[in-house]
């Protein structure tokens, strides 16, 4: 049971949506978007959340549309992991969608509660740093589309009242080749020790990585490394150690160092597995 | 707009009833289901969307009834293992097997289990079976006897 009462609105645009968050803060309200639900009311129960109003944006047409037009994927932000794993317009994202929790899980979680909730892995950030994605946000100051990179650098950087809408992703990172490594304390279902993701545009490799550092992230000088072939695949594992943007993240499933131990290995393999034509 | 503020009269199908229920916009649909409506079939687990004894159906999906609003369930056909009228293929393929021990999981996983016959009506490809059953736990570990009642849930229809 959830100790305390909110106000629940389910708008049926995005003007609603946004006009809605500008009332309920003029009435001295604190409301929080709301998709899947299932982190709001989890944090709700646990007492680390108190907001007077949720906004369920499940509603709105713009957050659940599925489909490739020209020459881009365009993703709803309450569109469920389930159903863009079904989809499989996507495959690296349908990939990560269904290694985040469980199936039913799967069912409900939306796109944009996992880019923008509290939980530090944010795995389907991971494919849309690599594919050149675009991010349409919505808000008091009205829509704007904005490449993805440019709004999140860890987390979501939204400006008040403001909520994901859609993304987009070109048609060229659809199938382009790629690999999803995602490795876990124990189990299968759980959250990640590490995950390293990868795409290739032109024969370049790009990763972007989460469970390493407390935020997910893309790297530039990293990125140079893995392609580095002068340097042997054990050399360049080992050398990206050196370059993360913070030392290794250390939790109850797994100390900085062991995470720092798996992530030299995977990569090792990933480099050996695509120079030697497997992926 | 929708937009509820205090406790409301909440309409509700299922089973294929529709019940009006005085709800809080913050009521879990477990809690609902279980204090107002008397089914109690769903369990109370972990409420933290782990465990899976929560398990309902919304419109033919496993959903787990703990991480979902009351209000939110309005104008969705909800089914709970008493919607199963206890003739059910999965519910005879459960006593077949013996798949249960204490049986506080076994609601949960006979909805995530009619879900998967409702969604693959013709038996899926093992790891399709495997990904929805792993949605589940059960802590007296009768995995095995489980997954042979998914086979001959599939066996007699
Ligand atoms: C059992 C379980 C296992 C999990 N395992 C993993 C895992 O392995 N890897 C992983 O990455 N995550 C994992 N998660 C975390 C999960 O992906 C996040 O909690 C996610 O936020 C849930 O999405 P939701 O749609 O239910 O979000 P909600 O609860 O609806 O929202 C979460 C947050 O996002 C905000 N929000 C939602 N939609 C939008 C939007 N469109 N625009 C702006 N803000 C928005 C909300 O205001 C809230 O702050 C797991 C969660 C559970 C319950
Ligand atoms: S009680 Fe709902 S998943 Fe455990
Ligand atoms: S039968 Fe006891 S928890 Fe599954």
């Amino acid at each position: 049971m959830i100790p305390f009462d909110f106000i629940y609105c389910r708008p049926d645009s995005l003007k609603e949506a946004s006009d809605v968050y500008i009332q309920l803060r003029n009435e001295g309200k604190t409301a929080v978007y709301y998709a899947g639900g299932s982190e709001i009311i989890t944090m709700c129960r646990s007492g680390s959340i108190r907001p007077d109003a949720v906004i369920d944006i499940k509603n709105i047409p713009e957050c659940t549309v599925l489909k490739i037009d020209a020459q881009k994927l365009h993703i709803g932000a309450a569109c469920t992991l389930n159903q863009i794993k079904e989809s499989k317009f996507f495959p690296l994202l349908g990939l990560a969608c269904g290694r985040i929790a469980d199936h039913t899980n799967q069912c409900r979680i939306s796109l944009g509660g996992n880019l923008c909730g509290t939980i530090i892995y944010r795995e389907t950030s991971l494919p849309l740093m690599l594919s050149d994605a675009d991010i349409t946000l919505y808000g008091p100051e009205g829509q704007r589309t904005v490449p993805f990179l440019a709004v999140f650098n860890g987390r979501m950087q939204l400006k008040a009242g403001e909520f994901a809408v859609q993304v987009h992703i070109p048609d060229w990172a659809l199938e382009a080749r790629c690999a999803h490594i995602k490795r876990t304390a124990n189990e299968k279902i759980d959250y990640p020790l590490v995950n390293v993701t990868a795409l290739w545009k032109d024969g370049f490799m790009r990763a972007a990585f989460c469970g390493i550092c407390s935020h997910p992230f893309r790297s530039g000088q990293i990125e140079a490394v893995l392609n580095d072939r002068s340097l042997s695949c054990d050399v360049r594992a080992e050398k990206v150690l050196g370059l993360l943007p913070e030392p290794p993240y250390g939790d109850v499933e797994g100390s900085g160092k062991y995470r720092a131990f798996i992530l030299r290995n995977t990569l090792s393999s990933l480099l050996e597995d695509a120079e030697n034509g497997k992926i | 707009m929708v937009r509820y503020d205090g406790k409301t009269v909440v309409s509700l199908n299922v089973n294929n009833e529709t019940h009006e229920v005085a709800a809080r916009p913050s009521d879990l649909l477990l809690d609902v289901l279980r204090e107002q409506l008397g089914l109690t079939a769903a369990k109370p687990g972990c409420k933290n969307g782990d465990c899976g004894a929560c398990t309902v159906m919304v419109d033919g999906w496993p959903a787990k009834s703990c991480l979902m609003l009351a209000v939110e369930a309005q104008g969705h056909a909800i089914v709970t293992v008493e919607g199963l009228g206890g003739t059910a293929a999965v519910q005879k393929a459960f006593v077949e097997a013996n798949a249960f021990q204490c049986g506080y999981c076994t609601s949960g996983f006979l909805m995530v289990c009619q879900a998967l016959k409702t969604q693959h009506p013709a038996m899926p490809e093992e790891y399709v079976i495997e990904e929805w059953l792993q949605s589940n736990l059960c802590r007296c570990t009768g995995y095995q006897e489980i997954r042979k009642a998914v086979h001959m849930m599939y066996d007699m229809t």
